[in-house]
């Protein structure tokens, strides 16, 4: 009979749609907490030069061209995994990188960079928590992506790799660029 | 047996074999928690923060205790060793002593990093499906329960034909002799 029959799926459908539902939550990431601030203004810092003790340097910078802002710090071993992959995205394409060094120690800091090579046209500095906690930043490394107004168009939690870059950050990147500037794809190794 | 027990984890307990064990146990899971959450060599206390009144650390405590720390995350901010935890400890102790509400200190940390810093997450559009998706489950559960507990009891006898009826009467027939026996 028809109506026994839809009486029987419909229970049925509902379980398999909560079902589907509960089981795409095992597959999130709880780690991976969205951030609030992806599609508002880069909160404004003014900060320290990691490089240049005394020279300030402010979220100015920002403006006028796509950016990627990495958090990192020589104590955090993601960060050492990811460095290589940020040398090849400095080397190979046009994108402004800059470094914020968070939590760090100058000295460890700078010596990480000179050993593993500096993939950061800036380098801030940040030991104090101060622009990162504006930045709702909670562990390193994580990388925002920053169009030329200035805005975070994206949040990256965790190392980047040739197919993080690849498939999740240089697609933003492109999307924001402005017309008549390709930024040089680089995503070959 | 007399004894110092400088262990601050079981200052109370005896020198036996079971207090041994137990301490190096609870010893192994202050470390391996330490491991886990970064905990540096000194432990994080609330008692570096002084107050104005008792009113003001009753807010603190009161307020650090709904927050969530991002790193250890079954941790509230008031308890965690993370090191940001400690950061964000020094940020509300910073507002609270401007004279900041607590909604406003919410509305701070809500701002930079997101709903999940709160316990309790706030009543809003995107949060609507969290606070009643169970109970238009259950109202949707009950409804389905109820419909088919109606239909079941309004089903119509099952109809019979003419051979059917004639057999039934031969059996009560037969069945009858038996009830007036009794």
């Amino acid at each position: 009979m028809a109506r026994s029959t839809t009486s029987y799926l419909v229970p049925l459908g509902l379980f398999l749609a909560l079902a589907a539902l509960l089981f795409y939550g095992l597959s999130l990431d709880p780690r991976k907490v969205p951030s609030p601030l992806v599609g508002k203004p880069a909160p404004p810092f003014t900060l320290e030069s990691l490089k240049e003790p005394g020279t300030q340097i402010s979220s100015d910078i920002l403006k006028g061209q796509v950016s990627l802002v990495n958090v990192w710090a020589s104590w955090c071993p993601s960060c050492r995994q990811e460095h290589g992959e940020l040398v090849r995205i400095a080397r190979d394409s046009d994108v402004q990188l800059i470094g914020f060094n968070w939590k760090d120690e100058r000295p460890a800091a700078l010596e990480m960079l000179s050993r593993f090579g500096d993939p950061y046209t800036l380098s801030v500095f940040d030991p104090d928590n101060q622009a990162g906690i504006d930045w709702g930043v909670y562990g390193a490394p994580e990388t925002f992506v920053i169009d030329a107004e200035g805005i975070i168009r994206h949040k990256r939690i965790g190392p980047i790799d040739g197919k993080v870059w690849a498939e999740e950050i240089l697609p933003v990147i492109q999307q924001f660029s402005p017309k008549g500037e390709p930024v040089n794809a680089a995503n070959q190794h | 047996m007399p004894q110092t027990n400088t262990d601050p984890l079981f200052s109370m307990s005896s020198n036996h074999l079971i207090g041994k064990t137990l301490r190096s146990a609870a010893r192994a899971g202050v470390l391996a928690g330490a491991l886990v959450c970064g905990g540096g060599a000194a432990a994080y206390t609330l008692q570096e923060f002084t107050f104005d009144s008792p009113a003001q650390e009753r807010t603190f405590r009161d307020l650090t205790s709904k927050l969530r720390c991002l790193v250890c995350q079954n941790e509230s901010l008031a308890g965690s060793q993370a090191d940001l935890a400690q950061d964000l400890r020094k940020e509300v102790y910073g507002m609270l002593r401007e004279g900041k509400s607590q909604d406003e200190i919410i509305t701070f940390l809500v701002d930079r990093y997101g709903d999940f810093v709160l316990y309790q997450p706030q009543i809003k559009p995107s949060t609507y499906l969290l606070w009643f998706g169970p109970f238009v489950l259950i109202g949707v559960g009950g409804w389905l329960l109820l419909r088919a507990l109606k239909a079941k009891k309004a089903e119509p006898e099952p109809e019979t034909d003419a051979a059917e009826r004639a057999r039934l009467h031969q059996l009560l027939a037969a069945a009858e002799p038996h009830d007036q026996a009794k």
